[in-house]
Order: C-alpha cells, then structure tokens, then sequence
C-alpha cells in the first residue's frame, strides 16, 4: 500500500516538474477587447500568433471600439481593439494609439442592383434622405432602404465623418454589427448600406466610389477616400506583460503584412 | 432548516433591491444633467449630437405593446373559451400543449421567424423600402403573448362554478350565449389578469422585436423603423464609452421601463387582489 502510494507521489511530482518546465519559455494570456469590425484581422494574427508562441494564449472579444477602449483604461483587457482613432479625451486619459492596419469603409448594395458607380455626392444625399428612389440613380424604380450602424460604432463614425454627414443621417434600419448590415443588405434589393472592406463578401456588391472600387491597393495610395485606421490601444504608463508586448510587436511587425493583407485589411506601411 | 428557508427567500428579496437600488443610483445622474422634463418628453435620441429625449421610445413601447394586445387579446381569448368550453376533448389536447409549447420557444427564434419571414413579406405587400417596422414589431409581439393570454383565460373560465352555466342553459339560453354572457363575465377578473401579464411580457420583450423593428429612434408610425425602451438599451450599450452620458442615459431607460413594468406588477396585484376579495 505505501509502495502504491510513493509511486503515485513520484508521478505527481514528475507531472508537475514538465509542467514547470513548459513555463520557462514565454507563455500567458492575451486579453484583447474592442471593435467588431477588427474580428478578422485579429482572426488572423491570433492563428499565426499561436504558430510562432504556442504557449501564449490570444483571447479577443469583439464588444465595440468605445468599450474596447475604456476597457484598456480601466485595465480590464491588455490591449483594447479601436476601428476609429483616438478621441482627444481618450488621449486625455492616457490611451496610446498602434496603427496596425487600414481598412476601407465599403459601400454596399444587394448584387441585382444595376447602381455599381456612385460620387461622394449621392452617398451623401442617399444617406441624408434628400435622393430616396433608385431611379434618381440610375436604377430600378424602388425606395431606397438606407441601413447603417448604431450610434456609437466605429464604422459609423469613421464613414459619416469621411462622407460629410456627421449627425445628419436619415436611416430606414439601424444594426448593432457588421454581419448584419451585410446580411440584411444581401436579403433586401433595395438596401444600400455600409461595412468594413474586410468583412464584404460576395453576397453584397461594393459600389465604387467617384469612380474607384474599394481594393487594397486603393486604400493603401489613399485613392479610395473612404478609409479607417485600424488601432491597437495601449494605456500610457502601464507596462505590458510580456506576452502582451510579443503579440503587440508581433501585429506591427512586417511578419504580421501577410496575415493582415489575408484579412482583407491593409498593412499601413 | 428554517434558517435555510428563510435565507433562499431573503436571497431573492436581496436581488430585486440590489437591481432597484443599482438602477436608481446608475439611471439618476444623466436625468439630472439632461433634465427630466428634456429626457422623458425630448423627441430626438441622437447620441453623437447629445440629444437624449426618449420620447419616441416610451410612445413606441407603448403604441406596440397595445398593437400586440388588440390583436392578442381577441384571439387567445377565444382560444381560450375553445378550448375550455367548445372543443371536444381529443382536439383540446392536442392544442394545448401546442400552446405551451409556444410558450417555450425562445423569443430569438421568434425574432428570426419574424426577420425570414415577416419582413420581407411586408416589404412586397406594403411597398416598403425594408419592411422592418412596428407593425413587424406588433404581429410578432402579438404571437409571443399568446400563451400567457390562452393559459390564465382557460384556467380562469374552468374555474367559474358549473351551476352558474347550467342554470343559463336552464332558463333556455344557448351554449355559446352562456359562455360569453355568463362564463366569461364570472371569469372577467382573471381574464384581466392575463391581460396585465400580457402587457408585462410584450414592453419587457427585446431580442425578437430587435431583429424585426429596424431600430431607428423614430417617432412611432405603423411602417416605420422604430426603437423600443428596451432594444434603445441592447442596441447602443456596445459601443457606449465608458461612464459617458450616453452610457449613463441608456441607464436612466432602464429605469423608466423599470418604474413601467413596476406599475404594470402593481396592477396586476390589485386585478388579482380584486378577484380574491369577489
């Protein structure tokens, strides 16, 4: 009975020394927090992240750029997730701003929508309700339903500012994400509404805009004008975990251009 | 063991003043900085430009809540007499556990339902340009208090005493004049009630109208996108910063729905308190 007993102590011991041991290397937990639109371009550097550190465990949780951000202020998660810049009083509180990627803000219509070319003008005048037919544009006799995000996302935010109509938006429909704007404009022929370049597929059509389509490339020499940063938050101050500060050089490092790109964002540099 | 007892009751006593105390220390702030008068009767919810009236949202939690009982009432009451008076026995019990059973479908199955199915519908009907809409909003709340309406209506009128109908059909009146001249009025204080729990669950409900009600802070009308009291929270909590007046504002709603569904509970114990002393 002692025999079995000492035997097991010793396996015990034995299990706890490897597991000692797997703790020398770099290991622990990321905690990222913030901006939806950011799931797939984190999506991607999390999985090539994991290759490179295995033992670092990458955990993000898509709750909205605000919260993202005030949740690396109050020290909730290690790197908060923005998909706009910076407010002045973000900055005020000590939050520092990491420009991993770009992304262009898309504007999207259902794909039997014979509308493909529109000026920042008409954007604006759909999204302020002065044109509301598609005939006006070109298209079928049908209103136009105007679907945006609510107020306080980051696409929001970032497209009503780049197209001149902060606060002036006449919405049919207002959705609290990125899939269901693009899955609520794929159901509905007469929708137009707008979403992060990243997350369109082809069960939507991107419009070009003054006659450029969104692309990477187009984001990146700034020709497709509607376009975003996208921001890894740190608080001035407060030190990193160290496996917080691998994962943070690891997105801003030229590795990372092959996953972003992949994401269907734009590396910045 | 009694102290056991007592301590489960006070647990559920402790959370519901944990919640109020909470609400009201969280929801006063932004009505103080904003102004009572501006927040409950402002017609403009517009966070980025700092305006927050929710008026539009109270009328719209109001006018779809009665939309769902003008349609709901009339149905799941007759439901009820079919059930409880008409329908031959076999055909009674297959429809009511169809009616439980509707009452424990998740309010997102119906939500989806209503997205798939009843939107898109009334965008070929109507002409509209998206078909989300309080009158989505309505017909969905309307199938969701269904079984709170059918079940207390039925347990209500199998209560009313047997002799009270058979002295009706005594004098020479028909069946179905017994049952809504006699059955119904000895019933009417617990038929009240399912009314009251019916309107408890239509103003409290969010998910299923969230996905078919399109969420724009209109003033209510029956084809357009409006927001209710408590999808106005769910929607914009997100990506509210952190302790800023938007945030706390979508606080002070909570209060407002809290205060609601409060004199909606104080109600339906007078109705039932009614009933008891009859």
């Amino acid at each position: 009975m002692k025999k079995v007993f000492s035997l097991m102590l010793v396996a015990v011991l034995a299990i706890s020394m490897l597991a000692g041991c797997s703790g020398s290397k770099k290991g622990g937990t990321v905690n990222t927090d913030g901006s939806t639109s950011m799931a797939d371009v984190m999506g991607a550097l999390t999985e090539a992240f994991k290759e490179k550190e295995p033992d670092i465990t990458v955990n993000y949780s898509g709750t909205g750029s605000g919260s993202g951000i005030s949740g690396v202020l109050d020290g909730t998660c290690d790197i908060g997730l923005s998909s706009r810049e910076l407010k002045q009083e973000e900055i005020d509180q000590g939050a520092v701003a990491h420009v991993v990627a770009l992304d262009g803000v898309a504007v999207v219509v259902n794909p039997k929508n014979p509308v493909t070319d529109l000026t920042t003008r008409q954007i604006a005048d759909i999204f302020t309700g002065k044109i509301t037919n598609w005939s006006e544009l070109g298209g079928a006799d049908a209103p136009i339903a105007v679907y945006g995000r609510e107020d306080g996302s980051g696409t929001r935010s970032a497209f009503e500012e780049i197209v001149g109509v902060e606060g002036k938006c006449v919405y049919t429909n207002e959705y609290g994400s990125t899939g269901d704007v693009i899955g609520n404009v794929a159901s509905n022929e007469n929708a137009i509404g707008y979403a992060s370049l990243s997350a369109v597929n082809d069960t939507v059509a991107a419009v070009k805009v003054n006659g450029v389509a969104p692309s990477e490339a187009t984001v990146k020499d700034g020709s497709y004008t509607i376009q975003r940063p996208f921001v890894m938050v740190t608080k001035d101050g407060v030190e990193l975990s160290e496996a917080a500060q691998a994962f943070l050089d690891f997105a801003s490092s030229e590795e990372a251009e092959e996953y972003i790109t992949a994401a269907g964002a734009v590396y910045p540099n | 063991m009694q102290v056991l007892f007592t301590l489960c009751g006070l647990v559920a006593v402790g959370f519901v003043l944990l919640i109020t105390v909470y609400l009201v220390i969280s929801g006063i702030p932004a009505i103080q900085e904003i102004g009572l008068f501006r927040f409950l009767f402002g017609k403009t919810w517009a966070a980025s430009g700092d305006q927050y009236g929710i008026l539009p949202l109270i009328l719209t939690s109001i006018y779809g809540t009665a939309g769902a009982i003008v349609i709901g009432v009339p149905i799941g009451f007759f439901t009820a007499v079919f059930l409880a008076k008409v329908a031959p026995k076999k055909v009674a019990n297959v429809l009511r556990p169809a009616v439980s059973l509707l009452a424990g479908i998740p309010s997102v199955v119906y939500g989806l339902v209503g997205m798939c199915v009843l939107v898109p519908a009334l965008r070929g009907w109507l002409h509209l340009p998206a078909g989300d809409s309080l009158l989505a909003a309505i017909l969905v709340l309307a199938v969701m208090i269904l079984p709170s309406i059918i079940s207390l209506s039925e347990t209500a009128l199998e209560a009313v005493p047997r002799e009270y109908e058979e002295a009706s059909l005594a004098l020479g009146a028909t069946k179905l004049e017994t049952y809504f001249r006699v059955s119904a009025p000895a019933a009417k204080s617990g038929i009240a009630a399912a009314v009251v729990l019916g309107i408890g669950r239509a103003i409290g409900e969010a998910m299923a109208i969230m996905m078919v009600a399109g969420n724009v802070a209109n003033m209510p009308a029956l084809t357009r996108s409006v927001r209710f009291l408590t999808t106005g929270i769910s929607i914009e909590l997100n990506y509210s910063q952190d302790g800023s007046l938007q945030r706390q504002a979508l606080f002070s709603i909570g209060l407002v729905l809290f205060l609601f569904i409060m004199l909606i509970n104080a109600f339906l114990n007078l109705v039932l308190k009614r009933e008891k002393e009859a």
